[in-house]
């Protein structure tokens, strides 16, 4: 049955994948969203609330949620978690003095139990910045090596320059397409 | 396929609407669909309607159902589908009000406003700034002045009116997009400048030197949008009502000038801006003809206007109206039931006696076909004819029997009974035809409440007429035929007869004593206690048990026995203790609006509360009367106060009503100084602790009369004394530290014959009673009044004694008769004659009291 039903889905394009952009305010996540979409840097303002775009990434078809990240928002976070396929995490990689919160966030939002099969990318976002953090070390700031059962990838990017989108979306693509 | 059928049967049966049955549990629950991924925007559109029209019908949603429902369409927005995305904008605002953290919604909105898609663009608008409050618009402010010169009108329109909205939360905010609004006033769009305007004004209303500007700026200039020129047709008239100076001149010489636009909409909003002026106008003419044109027009709307604006018109000028008569005339048989209303109201208040039966045949045309409420306003129509021609009551009563016997709710019924009950009281003429149709409405009357009122009408008058015997026959029809109420409210009827018509009593009799075996308790025991009364044969009895029946106030008399039965009830009630119905006068528009009185605490109630809290009140047993109020100071003084007189058996409650009309200072310790005349002793003084700015409050005074009545009539002395507390003008807070001592001097005010006697409806027999109080004491004397006028002297001496004008009767020689209790519970009668002589007026008055002291007393205070 589940082979038929993959037969169809193939046959009539594949369903949308529910992509959520998350992160502490400031990290970078409107930017990424509209670069993906529209392939430019626009200028943003703080999201009170949350966009939602279409993107279409190599013949994939993905429907993003970019929720806002300032503290008052984050607790909306969880009304949007359903059906969830994957989590673009976005860390500002300059702001060592938050990198502790972003953790906290992020390991909280693991927890929750409507995400469990999501994919998890990370972002260390604005790597132009001079003084930032390294892939390394953010890695290790966040305690990623601790996740267990999670595929997850650790990409550096800088959204305003457009580097590391691509591989971070390349990956993220195949893991999906292998999950099915 | 089963289900199907079964559905479109249920469609049918329910005509049609299919949201009729709609559950709200259902309705939620299907509301998780849109968490649903892809969105099927056919169905999410209907969920969304459902939910609206649950809204809509004034289903509550708690906070938690309407919060949830509200994240679920949120999810909504990653569809694309134009027709979905309206009807979540509509549903946002919808739950706006009830949901809590709705700015999740703001980012969204914020793009769709100032996005490409245009059908998204003004709904946004709206919905965003039902969810921003004043903390979060400065955030979208910038969005906000950019939508208001937008180029495109719908945008435009939604930013101006959402802004108006806005401005009664955040006035400073949304004065700040001023400029924006006024750019936006010299737009091409009719309605987007009429919005413009609306929101400058409205920012603006404080301020009248920049309103006054802001109107005359467009005088003498072509307005395009017609819209906007209504609006400033409004807001000049406005204008005319607040300033008293020559100004207003300019503003009704606009008025006037738009009267000869071309647009109807304009014409009518100045015809009708200037009927409706509170000031008086030079010239109605212009107006009033441009009115009687709409009379005319192919258009029912206009039509209908006019004949409205005319009609209400009719209440203030009705000369003014005269002209429109044959315009008036043609509408009568108006197609439009609404319209020929109108037109045949206003005709009747304004024509002359011979039109009247014409009329009336008009109306009767086709008053099967108009709605109650319609049918109401005819009915008050023909009652204020019959006041105003009383000779035509004939076919006016017979009319309104006519309507009586139609078809129609209680409302309407009860509307045409008073307006024959009132013809009946008023004109003695139109008496025996009225109680005529009345007795024949009751033998087919499907409204209890509505027939008891009708046989008490015809208990009271019946008995006077030439014939009374043709009553009885359709009073007792009702003990035969009616449920219990009305059964016993022809019993009383019944009864009125035989204490008034001797001759009719012992058949009257013979009735009573079959209704004594009557099933329903109240119908028996009124029939035994009427028998029995009427048995004693004491005049005395019958006259204040049958006929002259004092009325009370049940909720005080209710209140009254409680009390009694609380506090002594071995003792028995002294029914004179309590407060007889209060006489209000009622004025009654002429123009049918309907305003909902709020409910209202009785001055009675009030009082009794506030005395309450006065220790010791309660030995002062039941409160004899409350007289007239007293001002002890000028008006607009510092100070104001006045004076109440609660009168007790033996003593009185002044109750000083102190307002504090200084913002910058707070009253402390207020108390009241009295100096009494001799035989007075001062109880107790309830002081007032703080009396604050603009806030009545009361200190209270308790005196005793002296013992002896004679000593009774008194002037007193009153100084206000008090500690002065500087305050801040702005918050009402005090200064720190002491204030300061002082006083204020109060008018002397008379404790006097009329603050201890309270009037009973004077007797019909009143020489009777006099004679039956032959034995009783009297004091007579006669007296030099200071009047020239006898009538004025009438009047001062009915005042001096607490007796209503209408004691007085007689033209040249004036006949004051009266009766009443004396604080304490003695009765008194007063009989005065006036006689003007050369100079003033001669009174010889006296008085009959068992207490020879109270007769003596009301002579010496007219000395």
């Amino acid at each position: 049955m589940g082979g038929l039903f993959s037969y169809f889905r193939g046959l009539l394009g594949a369903r949308e994948m529910r992509i959520l952009i998350l992160g502490l305010d400031g990290a970078g996540k409107t930017t990424i969203l509209y670069k993906l979409q529209v392939g430019e840097v626009v200028t943003t303002i703080p999201t009170i609330g949350f966009n939602v775009e279409q993107v279409t990434y190599k013949n994939l078809k993905f429907q993003v949620w970019d929720l806002g990240g300032q503290t008052s928002i984050r607790p909306y976070w969880r009304c949007y978690y359903g059906n969830t396929d994957a989590i673009i995490y976005v860390v500002d990689s300059a702001d060592r003095d938050r990198i502790g919160i972003s953790k906290d966030e992020l390991v909280h939002m693991l927890r929750e139990e409507e995400l469990a099969n999501a994919i998890l990318v990370v972002l260390a976002n604005k790597q132009d910045m001079a003084g930032c953090l390294t892939v390394a070390e953010v890695h290790q700031a966040l305690g990623l090596d601790a996740l267990r059962d999670r595929t997850f990838q650790i990409f550096k990017t800088s959204a305003v320059r457009g580097e590391g989108l691509d591989q971070a979306m390349d990956w993220l693509s195949d893991a999906l397409q292998a999950r099915k | 396929m089963s289900s199907f059928k079964r559905d479109k049967k249920e469609e049918e049966d329910s005509g049609g609407n299919p949201y009729q049955n709609l559950d709200k549990t259902i309705v939620l629950q299907e509301a998780r669909y849109f968490n649903e991924t892809p969105v099927n925007p056919r169905k999410c559109i209907y969920i969304l309607s459902k939910i609206l029209y649950l809204l809509n019908q004034g289903e509550k949603f708690t906070t938690k159902e309407a919060t949830d429902v509200f994240f679920a369409t949120t999810k909504l927005f990653q569809s694309k589908n134009v027709m979905l995305r309206r009807m979540v904008y509509l549903c946002i605002k919808e739950l706006s009000t009830m949901a809590q953290d709705i700015i999740i919604v703001t980012s969204s909105l914020t793009k769709d406003m100032t996005g490409k898609e245009d059908l998204y663009r003004p709904a946004a608008i709206r919905a965003l700034c039902s969810i921003t409050d004043s903390t979060m618009l400065q955030a979208i402010e910038r969005y906000m002045k950019e939508a208001i010169v937008d180029k495109n009108p719908a945008v435009s329109s939604a930013a101006l009116v959402s802004a108006l909205h806005l401005s009664s939360s955040a006035p400073d905010l949304v004065r700040r997009w001023v400029n924006e609004a006024q750019e936006a006033m010299n737009s091409d769009d009719p309605m987007v400048c009429y919005h413009a305007l609306g929101l400058v004004a409205g920012l603006k209303k404080n301020d009248k030197l920049s309103t006054v500007k802001l109107i005359t700026r467009y005088f003498g200039t072509s307005v395009k949008s017609p819209y906007m020129l209504c609006l400033l047709i409004r807001l000049a008239a406005q204008m005319v009502e607040t300033d008293d100076s020559d100004n207003s001149k300019r503003f009704i010489d606009f008025i006037e000038y738009c009267l000869r636009h071309k647009s109807e909409m304009v014409i009518y909003e100045a015809a009708h801006a200037i009927v409706n002026l509170k000031k008086p106008v030079r010239d109605l003419a212009p107006a009033v003809s441009v009115l009687q044109l709409f009379c005319g027009s192919s258009k029912a709307s206009l039509r209908l206007a006019g004949a409205r604006t005319l009609a209400c018109l009719t209440a203030k000028r009705p000369t003014a109206v005269a002209a429109c008569t044959v315009d008036l005339e043609n509408l009568i048989s108006d197609p439009n039931r609404s319209v020929a209303t109108l037109a045949v109201t206003t005709l009747l208040a304004t024509g002359a006696e011979s039109s009247i039966d014409r009329l009336m045949k008009q109306i009767s045309s086709f008053v099967s076909e108009i709605s109650d409420e319609f049918k109401i306003i005819v009915v008050k129509a023909i009652r204020r004819l019959c006041t105003k021609f009383p000779r035509k009551h004939q076919s006016i009563v017979a009319f309104l029997a006519g309507m009586l016997r139609d078809e129609g709710g209680l409302e309407f019924k009860a509307a045409i009974a008073d307006a024959i009950i009132e013809i009946v009281e008023e004109n003695p003429d139109a008496k025996e035809t009225g109680l005529a149709h009345l007795c024949e409405f009751i033998e087919d009357c499907e409204h209890s409440a509505l027939a008891v009122r009708i046989l008490h009408l015809l208990g009271r008058e019946g008995p006077k007429s030439r014939q009374p015997s043709r009553y009885i026959r359709f009073i007792y029809n009702r003990v035969i035929l009616e449920s219990g109420p009305v059964r016993a409210a022809a019993v009383s009827a019944v009864a009125q007869f035989g204490a008034q018509r001797p001759e009719m009593l012992p058949n009257i009799k013979v009735l009573l004593s079959r209704c004594e075996l009557d099933d329903e308790d109240e119908v028996r025991d009124r029939a035994i206690f009427y028998n029995a009364v009427l048995d004693t044969g004491d005049q005395q009895l019958i006259n204040d048990y049958i006929i002259n029946v004092v009325k009370l106030n049940p909720i005080q008399l209710e209140k009254a026995l409680r009390e009694h039965i609380a506090t002594k009830p071995d003792e028995a009630f002294d029914i004179m203790s309590v407060p007889t119905e209060e006489l209000k006068e009622e004025k009654e528009d002429i123009v049918e609006v309907e305003v909902k009185k709020p409910t209202q605490m009785t001055t009675e109630e009030i009082y009794n509360e506030m005395l309450s809290h006065i220790p010791g009140v309660e030995r002062l047993g039941p409160i004899f009367k409350r007289a007239q109020v007293v001002e002890l100071t000028e008006p607009e003084t510092e100070y104001t106060v006045r004076l109440y007189k609660h009168i007790f058996a033996r003593h009185i409650i002044l109750q000083f009503e102190c307002v504090n009309t200084l913002n910058d200072q707070q009253l402390e310790q207020v108390h009241v100084r009295l100096d009494t005349p001799p035989e007075y002793n001062l109880v107790s003084i309830v002081p007032c602790q703080k009396l604050v700015f603009n806030k009545p409050d009361s200190v209270f005074v308790v005196v005793e009369f002296p013992s002896a009545y004679l000593d009774s009539l008194g002037t007193f002395g009153a100084t206000l004394e008090f500690v002065v507390r500087d305050c801040d003008p702005n918050t009402g807070n005090p200064d720190p530290g002491e204030g300061y001592a002082d006083s204020y001097p109060l008018e002397e005010f008379d404790i006097n014959c009329a603050d201890q006697i309270k009037t009973r409806t004077a007797a019909e027999d009143f020489e009777e009673t006099w004679e039956c109080a032959a034995n009783s004491p009297e004091a007579s004397e006669t007296f030099a009044l200071p009047y020239n006028d006898i009538e004025e002297a009438g009047k001062a001496v009915c005042r001096h004694l607490a007796l209503p004008n209408e004691a007085v009767s007689g033209d040249a020689i004036k006949e004051i008769k009266g009766c009443g209790i004396f604080r304490g519970g003695a009765p008194v009668l007063m009989k005065a004659k006036l006689v003007a002589i050369n100079v003033g007026v001669t009174m010889k008055l006296a008085v009959r009291s068992p207490r020879e002291d109270i007769a003596q007393l009301l002579l010496s205070a007219i000395g």
